[in-house]
């Protein structure tokens, strides 16, 4: 596309002669020569490439076979060894197979279709003018024809109607997908006056002399899996796992209002992590730090698990335990705050 | 023969059939009785070898008494267990300071890791090592240690054993290469930054199930290859490497001009 | 009309269908459709595979999947998970690993197809980036292509966390801390997903309705729009001889791309089975049925969601959770896990009109760009990347830590200074490399090929013999269009009157210099002569018009001032000496 270039220049050849001016720009070349492949001009590479193609199929049809054949022959057996084996001949098989089909398609294409450069106008995506303007001759007709312009109360009454009607499905599935929306319940545990430690998953009470300095206990509240709590344990052991050690006395650090809560060197702090809720477990016997893995919070046990590095904001809730006269661990009463995650309402 | 044959009657002849009978039964019992890893009675030269080894390995950091002190902990009851593990994966003597001692080639042989065993066991009472029944994996079940893996182990030590971080640069290392014992005497002892889970934590019969899911573990995975069992993060590392990696180079073929 | 019966099958098939349909306009139209060809318009194409593919593995899974949470006991092959109560989930999910012939291939098959199908659209969405190939008339499906990868990470999300298995049931776990943090609504919202407390008994047969019905349903909606449009639209190309903005040249659709294409699908699904087949993915049995107590070391997402793992990682928390008249507003979790991908995928979807605003630009462009040719496009580009893999690799600091020995505090503190450095970092270096390889392509243009003959003339002067571009070559280079700063008009008219919306036009004009002030501009013909007479002077003289091959060998000069107002670094960077 030249233009009447703005600029008169001296060509290359030195002569003075004054030349034709110049465009702004190149001009396109068009389409460089077709240049041919192999297969078009030498016909026994086309005969080759044919060959490969059917072999590529073969390839596919054999892969084919054999996973029928490993399916018939393999089965899973009972040994993770034999299930590897079967997971391992099918998928060979069907990757065979597939990829067989797909080379030889492509191979076929490559060397033996055409590839001559082929090409297509585009045209603007804009209809033209003439189509334009009939479209708003219509669509203007039948807006009078329907009176909306003059009797605007329809349109009001239309788009009310229509804004509305959804909420016929939107409420009762709003509505009815919550449960029971008590909200509320996410602020008490199962831990009461009483209750006793016990461990994680068998549930069986833990002596206190059982829990030497340095050991780590898992914790459930005794009873979880039993009585009313049976339909819903899960939730509420979601609520009141609880991390259990022993420190010596001499590096635990206590609030001046929580010296009673621990129990000779045994505390117990929730195991959900006030980040975002995963269950806070790596402990770290000499340093005494609690690190979760999900974001790397990390909380200090030996002072009131209070955060030291990472993304939590809040220490962990401590539990308050003693023991009962068998020598049991028995909680005090419930958490003093929400476990877990922050929540809009949480200090409410 | 002719000699024996003529003393039969002698006074003294009860006392030396006595004697021999002793020193037989002695020896065909010494020689039968299966020995249990590491379950000998540790003998006074043992405890004396031991003391050898342990100034020429140990007392330098630990002290000629074993009480350590200045961060350096005292061995004072920690039990031969302690000292068998850290001593067979190389741990200690600990060559570098860092965040952990690192497992390393043992410097020790398995002679003098039982002597000095049984010198730190003279010092004070603790646990010590664990028979070869109680690391059997073959008699433990792997379903329960499995239970008791995934609430007590996984969260440092990954869902397969393969290790994970701690804070600090410490971590929790790979289960794979250790022996059964070794992982008995892990969870009774609590090396480094690990609990200890003592005998009422987790019971001598709660250990052996735990080894028997770990001896599992050796069969690999029957999907295939398991990509470092350390979950997602591999598995996309390998989604770009090899899954992208071979369609965009099968797309670069596609669209190749063809000679 | 009847025909005799040994016709052929295909040619009456064809007269029954048309005679119904019509379809014979249809099949003319399409079947010599052209489509170009290149590499790299075959990636959306993985990821449209790759859905066929979890389709296709899907609707078996479907088959043996049990989508209830349930209790039961598990009584099968795997020792490990002996009598271990579990969801209904779980079990199906361990039964299809170890009791159904193939299940664990279709499994995995399925898995690594979903990761590959996300990784697809995001290398898709880059080529379609870094070339402009969003700019009008494509602006709207770039939207529908951003929603598809929206939903494509909606889609892994709900199908990863269907087994009711540890991992993914702790990033339900985070999921829930995540909505709860939410300002106002979290706790209602929690409730609603989860149909009550956390983790209920609902949340398993929802996922499942999501993961099968409505976002597939809504992505094969989606990819029919998409497709639609690159039919309507026809493809883009890149600026290579013969292509211009009024034609698409390339290849007819019958038979060569229903072959490559064909092929492709073929291609993708065969890679996506050796995968399957070989490399273990979510070995759910070792992470064994979701409880709340359990967690294991690794516990991340998928790759699609680790960005976001990141940024809760690198968030601190001292200080972030404010509390308002009594109300609590974690903003350590709202920040890394609302805002951020907010702005993320705000900006993402909003960029083609962005740039269009900057440009001023109203026409179609039908010719994709080499990156080069955008140097701040691409460099925006390359830092939203950035700051992503910085994510990336802070959502996988305890493997990096294990795997080399550092300190997962010293990798947290590290990337939080990365995320905020490296990306102003990577814009600056990838703007400054793509004007370095403009002036390159100016370069080579205006001299040529170097040849490695060296000519001494008899004056005793030296110079290298270069070969100039043929018109192809050159073609590739000079094609872009040179992009300029749009116009301000004056403040006041020529009335002296203010013009209205100055501030906003100054404004536009500013961010437009931002984008488009450093430029190099293409090699226009008559810098080429002016380039070719300098050089060709002396040398036609010496050598009597030229050597044999037609080479004009160059010698010192410097190039002419553009015909644009930003000359200085353009121009400095022509002026050399040999």
């Amino acid at each position: 596309m030249s233009t009447s270039g703005s600029e008169v220049v001296r060509h290359a050849d030195g002569n003075g002669a004054v030349g034709e001016p110049l465009p702004d720009r190149f001009d396109n070349p068009g389409l460089p020569p077709h240049r041919s492949r192999l297969t078009d001009t030498d016909p026994a590479a086309a005969r080759r490439a044919t060959r490969q193609v059917v072999a590529l199929f073969t390839l596919s049809i054999l892969g084919t076979i054999g996973f029928v054949v490993a399916y018939a022959l393999v089965p899973d057996g009972d040994t993770i060894a034999s299930v590897r084996l079967s997971n391992l001949l099918l998928g060979l098989g069907l990757f065979l197979a597939m990829f067989g089909i797909g080379a030889a398609a492509i191979h076929w294409a490559k060397t033996l279709m055409s590839v001559r450069d082929v090409a297509e106008d585009r045209h603007p995506q804009r209809s033209s003018t003439k189509d334009r303007e009939a479209a708003v001759a219509v669509l203007r007709e039948g807006a009078e024809d329907s009176g909306i312009a003059r009797r605007g109360v329809l349109k009001g009454a239309v788009v009310s109607a229509l804004v509305l009607a959804p909420l016929t499905i939107a409420v009762p599935l709003i509505g009815e997908v919550g449960g029971d929306w008590r909200v509320s319940t996410l602020r008490h545990t199962l831990w009461e006056r009483g209750k006793r430690l016990t461990r994680d998953p068998s549930g069986t009470p833990i002596k206190a002399e059982d829990v030497t300095v340095g050991s780590v206990f898992h914790v459930i509240p005794d009873g979880l899996r039993e009585g009313e709590n049976a339909d819903h344990w899960i939730e509420e052991k979601a609520k009141a796992v609880v991390l259990m050690v022993r420190l010596d006395p001499a590096d635990l650090k206590e609030a001046d209002d929580r010296k009673d809560w621990s129990y000779e060197g045994i505390v117990a702090y929730s195991k959900i992590c006030t980040h975002v809720g995963c269950p806070v477990a790596l402990y770290e016997r000499q340093t005494h730090h609690l690190l979760c893995p999900c974001h790397q919070s990390t909380f200090d046990i030996a002072d009131g698990a209070r955060v030291i590095f990472g993304p939590a904001n809040r220490p962990l809730p401590q539990l308050p335990i003693t023991v009962d006269d068998e020598g049991y661990l028995v909680a005090q009463s419930d958490f003093t705050e929400p476990i877990g995650p922050s929540y809009w309402e949480r200090l409410k | 023969m002719k000699a024996i044959a003529d003393r039969r009657h002698h006074r003294m002849a009860p006392v030396v059939l006595l004697v021999m009978a002793l020193l037989i039964t002695g020896a065909v019992y010494a020689a039968l009785t299966p020995t249990p890893a590491g379950a000998t009675v540790a003998t006074q030269t043992d405890v004396d070898a031991g003391r050898a080894l342990f100034q020429a390995n140990c007392a330098t950091c630990h002290g000629t008494g074993a009480r350590g002190g200045d961060g350096v902990p005292s061995l004072i009851g920690v039990g031969a267990a302690a000292v068998d593990f850290q001593v067979s994966t190389g741990r200690m003597p600990m060559q570098a300071s860092g965040p952990q001692a690192a497992e390393k080639p043992p410097v020790l042989d398995a002679e003098q890791t039982r002597q000095l065993a049984a010198y730190v066991a003279s010092l004070g009472p603790g646990p010590s090592i664990p028979a070869a029944d109680q690391v059997d994996p073959a008699k433990g079940d792997p379903a329960t240690g499995m239970a008791l893996f995934r609430t007590n182990c996984a969260m440092c030590h990954g869902a397969t054993g393969k290790g994970g971080a701690l804070t600090e640069g410490k971590s929790a290392p790979s289960l794979g290469d250790a022996t059964p014992t070794q992982i008995y005497e892990a969870m009774l002892t609590g090396p480094a930054s690990m609990p200890v889970f003592n005998d009422a934590n987790l019971t001598p019969e709660e250990k052996r199930d735990v080894i028997a899911l770990l001896d599992e573990q050796k069969a690999g995975s029957p999907g295939g290859a398991d990509l470092g069992g350390v979950g997602p993060v591999s598995e996309g590392l390998w989604t770009w490497v090899v899954g992208m990696g071979l369609l965009i180079g099968c797309a670069v073929w596609i669209g190749a001009k063809s000679s | 009309m009847s025909r005799p019966s040994n016709v052929g099958g295909a040619a009456a098939t064809a007269d029954y269908l048309d005679q119904r349909t019509g379809i014979g306009l249809a099949v003319k139209a399409f079947a010599r459709k052209v489509f170009p060809d290149h590499w790299s318009f075959l990636l959306g194409e993985i990821a449209l595979y790759s859905f066929l593919v979890l389709l296709s593995t899907g609707v078996f899974l479907t088959l043996f999947f049990v989508p209830s949470m349930g209790q039961v006991t598990y009584d099968g092959p795997f020792a490990p998970m002996q009598g271990v109560q579990m969801s209904e989930a779980f079990r199906s999910t361990m039964a299809l690993s170890f009791e159904v012939t193939g299940g664990l291939l279709m499994r995995q098959i399925h898995h690594w197809a979903a990761v590959v199908f996300i990784a697809a659209i995001v290398t898709h969405m880059m080529r379609v980036f870094f070339t402009g190939a969003f700019r009008k008339p494509r602006e709207v499906n770039w939207l529908v292509g951003f929603t598809l990868m929206i939903l494509g990470i909606a889609a892994g999300f709900s199908g990863y966390s269907l087994p009711d298995d540890v991992l993914s049931g702790n990033g339900l776990r985070i999921t829930d801390g995540v909505v709860k943090s939410i300002p106002i609504i979290g706790s209602y919202l929690s409730y609603f997903i989860f149909g009550g407390e956390f983790p209920g008994d609902a949340i398993v047969p929802r996922l499942f309705t999501v993961h099968i019905l409505l976002v597939p349903g809504l992505i094969l909606a989606l990819i029919g729009l998409h497709l639609f449009f690159v039919v309507l639209h026809k493809h883009t190309h890149y600026g290579l001889p013969g292509r211009t903005e009024r034609n698409v040249v390339g290849y007819p659709l019958f038979p060569v791309y229903v072959a490559k294409a064909g092929g492709f699908f073929f291609i993708v699904f065969g890679v996506l089975a050796l995968m399957g087949a070989t490399m273990t993915i979510n070995p759910v049995w070792n992470y064994g049925p979701y409880d709340p107590s359990p967690v294991s070391a690794g516990a991340q997402p998928d790759w699609y969601m680790l960005f976001l793992e990141g940024a809760l990682r690198l968030m601190p928390g001292q200080g972030m959770e404010w509390v308002i008249g009594g109300f609590t507003i974690p903003m350590n979790v709202l920040v890394p896990a609302v805002v951020l991908p907010g702005l993320l995928f705000t900006a993402l979807a909003a960029y083609p009109f962005l740039e269009a605003y900057v440009t001023g630009d109203r026409r179609e462009h039908h010719i994709a760009d080499r990156p080069r040719n955008a140097p701040v496009r691409t460099a925006i580009g390359v830092a939203i990347l950035t700051a992503f893999g910085v994510l990336v690799l802070a959502g996988s600091n305890d493997i990096i830590a294990t795997h080399f020995g550092l300190s997962i505090n010293a990798i947290t503190d590290v990337c939080r200074l990365l995320l905020i450095v490296t990306p102003f970092l990577a814009f600056w270096v990838t703007k400054r490399a793509c004007l370095g390889l403009q002036r390159k392509d100016r370069e080579l243009v205006l001299h040529g090929h170097e040849t490695g003959r060296i000519v001494r003339f008899a004056s005793g002067e030296y110079i290298e013999v270069h070969r100039p571009l043929d018109e192809y070559e050159r073609w590739v280079r000079v094609a872009n269009e040179p992009r300029r700063p749009v116009e301000l008009l004056p403040v006041e008219d020529e009335r002296g009157v203010r013009r209205p919306g100055y501030r906003r036009d100054a404004a536009r004009a500013r961010l437009s210099r931002f984008f488009f002030e450093d430029r190099v501009e293409p090699v226009t013909p008559a810098e080429l002569v002016a380039t070719q007479s300098h050089s060709g002077h002396d040398a036609a003289l010496a050598l009597g018009g030229g050597d044999a091959a037609g080479a004009v060998p160059s010698g010192r000069h410097a190039a002419p001032e553009l015909p644009s107002a930003s000359a200085s670094t353009t121009a400095a960077a022509d002026a050399h000496r040999r």
